[in-house]
């Protein structure tokens, strides 16, 4: 399977199923989209009716073209069959019963009132809690004891606001130090926070402990203010900014992501984009919002285009500032061509109920923080280990493959089918797909490698 | 003349025969946490 599209005025060639990207001229581009279809000699004839006042396009032009796109063939690099589909399943099995991630929700309750959270305001659709230290340890313990051979295990301080139980959190990542030395793991730990909390203590302690920290901003005061506000109704933008940018400043070349949330009130994200980069921040994240498709701020498929046309427009601001010497990252466009995921990833994704669980202030074991709350979905505890087999097997099973809607799409090595809980919200199975997500997915990828592409040739 | 340029990419298949180390990050580890997307994520195979 191939996928070409024109985009920042290259003409680009992606073949699927080995990953190699090509850069074509036009004559190419339509000899390739020919090729599997139509012999030479119908091509020649198509290709010399539409460029044949080009000096460079003769019949000899066009067939030493065809030769090089069926040497490309020969070579695996165009047009390669899918020899993955025959060892999804076993190649997802080499992850069957290790955990190796697992997102702590140390506090389900927040000091904010945002009305888009999925997590409803940290309390998940049920009571708010703080997660005590000796369920943070014993998650912990579970997770070494499931971790088999996997060397990095990660985890991430989540809610709510899980600075809430920042005490809990310091005592917890001293315990994990201790028991990583005599387990021979490495913990990565991560902090999600709304800033609200943060001071020198915090980001000292975050800055020494955490190996990435993502930090919520929506851009725009007035954006961000619509909907990230206490509960009096007043809004963060102003008391956490500085915050952040002194976090920030601090943390040297530590990763952090400035994450931030866009909804139907502003699909013009591109200018809280820059509003991030005009605060000083460039390690930065924008996500479309997920709710309820009544909610006012769901995207609408009038959003749709915009949206498009935003990632596209973020794509060549990115461009240019990288030709400026201010180059900054989008989270959904870091993209390592030459050393990225093998297809055991590709295939298996996120992990989400196997590798992966969320982990509730009680103990209980979820695939992951978007079914928090949903009952169906409880697996079991970090005392008793996961319990809920049939759902685990529901979410072992789940690969790129299973999904009917994904056999003819370009994208799914990139996104290996997609998220479960977005699937699940928008479908009612984890096994169905979220389409708009999908549209959403499939245009930040042809900016992602449009911009590998034009960075390769110093475009 | 040259009308086509390969990139200098990963072979996938390649990747089938020593991939699956599981050492690199669950891709919500990260900075999305309401999406999946894989492509991003570092391959940290020591084998590789």
């Amino acid at each position: 399977m191939i996928h070409c599209y024109k985009l920042g005025g290259l003409n680009i060639v992606l073949d699927v199923y080995s990953g190699s990207v090509h850069l074509v001229d036009e004559v190419a581009y339509d000899i390739i989209s020919m090729y599997e279809t139509e012999t030479l000699e119908q091509i020649t004839e198509k290709i010399l009716a539409k460029y044949g006042a080009l000096p460079d396009v003769t019949a000899e032009e066009i067939k030493a073209c065809f030769e090089e796109i069926g040497e490309l063939k020969q070579a695996g690099k165009l047009f390669k069959e899918d020899t993955f589909k025959p060892m999804a399943g076993d190649l997802k099995q080499k992850s069957a019963g290790i955990v190796k991630a697992l997102c702590l929700h140390v506090a389900h309750t927040c000091n904010l009132n945002c009305s888009y959270c999925f997590a409803s305001q940290g309390k998940y659709h049920g009571d708010r809690a703080i997660m005590s230290l000796e369920v943070g340890k014993r998650a912990l313990d579970f997770l070494i004891e499931n971790s088999g051979s996997r060397r990095n295990l990660e985890v991430d301080f989540f809610g709510g606001e899980p600075l809430m139980n920042f005490d809990m959190i310091k005592e917890l990542v001293a315990y994990a130090r201790k028991r990583e030395k005599e387990a021979n793991k490495n913990f990565r730990f991560t902090l999600t926070t709304n800033g609200i909390l943060v001071d020198d203590e915090v980001i000292d302690f975050a800055n020494r402990e955490m190996s990435n920290v993502v930090l919520s901003l929506d851009g725009r005061k007035e954006v961000h203010d619509r909907f990230r506000v206490d509960y009096n109704g007043v809004g963060s933008w102003e008391r956490i900014v500085p915050k952040f940018q002194r976090f920030v400043e601090k943390r040297g070349n530590k990763n952090y992501y400035m994450r931030g949330t866009f909804t139907h009130a502003n699909p013009d994200f591109v200018k809280d984009i820059e509003e991030m980069l005009s605060l000083g921040f460039t390690e930065l994240s924008m996500e479309p919002v997920v709710c309820a498709p009544d909610d006012p701020s769901a995207l609408t498929e009038q959003d749709l285009p915009i949206v498009l046309e935003q990632y596209e427009k973020l794509a060549f601001l990115m461009l240019d500032c990288i030709k400026q010497g201010k180059p900054f990252t989008f989270y959904h466009y870091m993209l390592d061509l030459k050393s990225g995921p093998c297809i055991y990833k590709r295939i298996s994704g996120c992990g989400s109920g196997t590798e992966y669980m969320a982990v509730t202030p009680w103990g209980d074991l979820y695939p992951c923080h978007q079914f928090v709350g949903e009952e169906r979905f409880r697996l079991g505890n970090v005392w008793t280990g996961v319990e809920n087999t049939a759902v685990q097997d529901e979410f072992a099973a789940c690969n790129v493959y299973t999904r009917p809607e994904c056999e003819n799409c370009w994208a799914k090595l990139y996104c290996s089918g997609g998220c479960a809980a977005n699937a699940y919200h928008a479908t009612g199975s984890v096994n169905g797909i979220y389409s708009y997500g999908c549209e959403l997915f499939r245009k930040r990828m042809e900016c992602a490698i449009m911009l590998e592409a034009a960075k390769t040739v110093g475009k | 003349m040259k009308r086509i340029q390969t990139l200098d990419t990963k072979n996938l298949c390649e990747s089938a025969k020593n991939g699956g180390c599981g050492e690199c990050q669950t891709s919500c580890q990260s900075a999305c946490k309401t999406s999946c997307g894989i492509a991003n994520q570092e391959c940290e195979n020591a084998d590789k």
